[in-house]
């Protein structure tokens, strides 16, 4: 009796523990959606997609036009992407087919520290080096460009280790066969790894770009935050994310509850990007 | 042939360098500038003229009582959850499958989500719908929900393959569920689980964006849970962008933090290798 | 495995001790707090003076937070706050809230220190941050393009900015747009070709901390503190601090402590000018 208590009891609390991870989800979906619903009733989605203006508390009329900064997260994300996928590429690829054991090693070691480096000391990094730097480059500095040299940074080293996992998942005996034909190694590379690694490849440069589109400090810290449609890579623009950061503190009535939905659209937007991406990879892993 | 051989490689070394050099680059730029101010005064004293000058121990320990706060939320329910996972995998109920694999999803989703977007959320619920203001409650329960899905992610697989070796002896012997998971299986797994909650601490320390707007920016040592405090990274944010004459303390905090993700990260990473090694278990998620 | 479980075991005992330890110190001093937030401009300031305050009662805490005058007005509105830091006189619709008066301000132009512009005028300041004139050469100064620093909406130096120059928030072509008076002076020391535009206590407060920036004279009139104390600097505002409903005792002592002839030096200290002149 007492027993049977205990297991029913600890069958139940797994549950709600696992039930727990559910509501978080739909906590944060329902309390985005709670507190943006004053700006698609009052404003009307098409007026925040669409307009171009962003004058949330100055003098009437107020605007609240997200396209700016949909157009600039994703600018900023795909440009870093772009950027990112053949550097980290040809890591994998050097540390997998090129470098000895050792400096194979000492490379993806190095990625894996540097993966871990908080965005907000690389956003620091490129405030006192990339954007001065940017700067005599073209003024202003602060810019589209600065924002996706350091979100590019950023990314490599997690890319460079999914693409390095992706080309050793490679069947070994596709590799000997390349091998006993007299393949060299970058032919072997073109004809055979890359094609067997591509979808792992795709989900991977996806995956980066969810983060990179999701990044708030970095971008924060180098695109100067102007509002405005990015003309060239040397303008200063602002993103989703840092509009959130920048206003969110002092925000009130329609104006905060276009900052939720702004961060409504970013969610949506990644989570269509990214979930197919995840899930492809993980049904990728169990096949 | 060889000799475009020889080439490509170049070009890849080339591509290797370009991602290491940034790196070099930022670690050298933070280390010569930074390293000479962190000493023992700088980890004990107090910020002074807005973090200028004086050290930082009031953030680090707003930033330990940050971190505790998460740990005592996401220990509890991410082991649960992940066990939950292990143990509904093995039946064949149709119920429990579709469970696990909108769970499953759940932690995908969460995964994804922008950091930004936990700060909102943490803001909405923690600090205003139940009124704990800008403090470093909201701020570590901002920070669990953020770091669940790393956690419980990386707990399943220790679990996941410490059940699967266990299952067949512990079935022999007639233990009960609850017997089997907490006295068997949870131990054998704990060095995957401390790992887990070390990748879990990375994260945390390394987040800004989701505390700007839930434990705030006060910068003077906390006395109760409900005090605003700022962490390490949001010390470092601070400083770089509105403190002129900043950048050097910037850099010493980046030093700490810096050096302490290395510790963590490195030190989860090489538990987890071995155990993946010891026990057979699927290679580390990406 | 008995070494990871000792481990597990001790890490449990550590959490649980601390966390126990840090509720146990909870109730102890929480109620004598005092929140204030809002204005960057106000909160080094404020930071000071509390400093001041804890010293005569040091069972009193006094926390600061910036994040701009509309942080002010909510927080102090929805009891976040106790006291909001709003740099500008209260508006027609904010008459719920009762404000004191500590100390008066301007508003200056500030360029990197090597810039050798010396001056600038009213028309000048217009035709700048309407992106008429894109290059410093069109305001006397060297060949090389104008990077203009504009504050973000929400901001009270923003909105005397705007309404001071007759501009509206669609007409400003800026390259950076900046939060705190910090983040402008920062910008601006960093960038040669920069022009801002920040609270004049805040930017003395720094050029004799020696950052390397300028203050230049509006339309001839030098902007100096003195020159505001005189009521001769045209662009200049109130700072305030705002309370809803009657301020309790703690926080009643300290808005007396802020009003009185004591706060005085600090006030002169931080470049400000006392109410009480």
């Amino acid at each position: 009796m007492y027993r049977q208590l205990i297991e029913r009891g600890f069958s139940t609390g797994l549950s709600v523990c696992a039930a727990a991870v559910g509501l978080t989800v739909l906590g944060i979906v329902v309390f985005l959606g709670i507190e943006s619903w004053p700006a698609w009733q009052r404003i009307g989605p098409t007026a925040m997609l669409g307009a171009v203006q962003w004058n949330p508390v100055g003098p009437e009329p107020q605007q609240y036009g997200l396209a700016p900064m949909l157009v600039g997260t994703l600018a900023v994300a795909v440009g870093a992407t772009l950027c990112a996928a053949p550097i980290g590429l040809a890591t994998a690829l050097y540390a997998t087919f090129y470098a000895s054991p050792r400096v194979s090693w000492l490379i993806l070691r190095c990625m894996e520290v540097f993966s871990g480096i908080p965005s907000v000391v690389i956003g620091f990094w490129g405030l006192v080096c990339v954007v001065p730097w940017v700067a005599q480059l073209h003024p202003p500095g602060p810019s589209l460009l600065a924002g996706v040299l350091v979100l590019a940074v950023m990314i490599v080293p997690l890319f460079a280790l999914v693409a390095a996992t992706a080309v050793r998942s490679v069947p070994l005996d596709l590799i000997q066969a390349a091998h006993a034909v007299g393949l060299s190694r970058w032919r072997m590379i073109c004809r055979i790894v890359l094609p067997a690694a591509r979808q792992d490849m795709i989900n991977g440069m996806v995956l980066q770009f969810g983060r990179a589109a999701g990044e708030t400090m970095a971008v924060l810290m180098v695109c100067g935050n102007v509002v405005q449609m990015p003309g060239t890579v040397f303008d200063p623009i602002r993103t989703l994310t840092s509009n959130i950061a920048l206003e969110m503190a002092y925000a009130v009535g329609l104006h905060r509850s276009a900052l939720f939905a702004g961060g409504l659209v970013l969610m949506i937007l990644v989570g269509v990007v990214v979930l197919p991406a995840r899930w492809r990879g993980a049904s990728h892993a169990t096949r | 042939m060889q000799r475009v051989d020889r080439w490509v490689g170049r070009m890849l070394l080339l591509g290797t360098l370009l991602a290491v050099a940034p790196f070099a680059w930022m670690l050298a730029d933070v280390l010569v500038l930074g390293l000479p101010r962190v000493d023992w005064s700088f980890l004990t004293s107090a910020p002074s003229q807005a973090g200028r000058a004086g050290g930082i121990a009031p953030i680090l320990v707003s930033t330990m009582a940050i971190v505790l706060v998460a740990w005592f939320s996401v220990v509890p329910m991410g082991l649960g959850a992940a066990l939950a996972l292990v143990n509904w995998h093995h039946t064949n109920n149709r119920i429990w499958r579709w469970s696990s694999r909108g769970v499953e999803q759940s932690l995908d989703l969460l995964a994804a989500t922008p950091s930004v977007v936990f700060g909102l959320f943490g803001n909405a619920l923690f600090c205003l719908y139940l009124g704990m203001g800008f403090s470093i409650l909201s701020g570590g329960l901002t920070l669990a929900c953020m770091v669940l899905p790393l956690f419980v992610r990386t707990a399943q697989i220790g679990l996941r393959a410490a059940a699967e070796q266990l299952r067949a002896p512990a079935a022999a012997t007639g233990l009960s569920r609850s017997t089997f998971y907490l006295r068997l299986v949870v131990p054998a797994a704990s060095p995957a689980i401390l790992a887990a909650l070390a990748l879990s601490t990375g994260r945390a320390l390394a987040e800004t964006a989701a505390l700007i707007f839930t434990s705030g920016f006060v910068d003077r040592m906390p006395t109760t849970l409900f005090d605003s405090g700022r962490t390490l990274s949001v010390h470092i944010y601070d400083l770089a962008m509105n403190v002129p004459g900043g950048d050097v303390s910037a850099r010493a905090t980046a030093v700490v933090l810096v050096g302490a993700l290395l510790l963590i990260n490195g030190l989860a990473r090489l538990v987890l290798r071995m155990f993946v090694r010891f026990i057979d278990a699927d290679p580390l998620p990406a | 495995m008995i070494v990871f479980r000792w481990g597990v075991s001790l890490l449990m005992l550590v959490t649980g001790v601390a966390g126990v330890a840090m509720f146990c110190a909870g109730p102890r001093e929480s109620g004598q707090r005092i929140v204030l937030t809002g204005s960057s401009t106000l909160a080094p300031l404020m930071v000071e003076l509390g400093r001041a305050f804890e010293v005569q009662h040091p069972q009193i805490r006094v926390d600061v937070q910036t994040g701009g005058s509309s942080r002010g007005i909510t927080d102090a509105r929805r009891g976040v706050a106790d006291l909001g830091m709003v740099s500008r006189s209260l508006k027609s619709e904010e008459s719920d809230l009762q404000p004191f008066l500590v100390a008066r301000d301007g508003i200056c132009f500030i360029v990197h220190g090597d810039n050798p512009v010396r001056q600038i005028s009213t028309e000048q300041v217009r035709a700048i941050y309407t992106g008429e004139v894109r290059n410093w050469q069109d305001v006397g100064g060297p060949a090389s393009p104008l990077v203009v620093v504009h504050k973000a909406a929400g901001r009270s130096t923003q909105e005397l900015f705007l309404q001071y120059f007759q501009l509206s928030p669609g007409d400003v072509r800026a390259d950076v747009i900046i939060g705190d008076n910090e983040q402008g002076i920062k910008t601006v020391a960093g960038n040669r070709a920069a022009i801002g535009y920040v609270s004049i206590g805040t930017a003395a407060y720094h050029i004799s901390h020696g950052a390397p920036i300028r203050a230049l004279p509006l339309d001839g009139i030098p902007a100096t503190v003195e020159a505001v104390s005189a009521g001769r600097y045209p662009l200049v505002r109130e700072l305030n601090l705002v309370c809803r409903g009657q301020p309790s005792e703690p926080v009643a002592q300290f808005l007396r402590f802020v009003q009185s002839s004591a706060s005085g030096p600090i006030i002169e200290e931080q470049y400000f000018v006392p109410a009480t002149d």
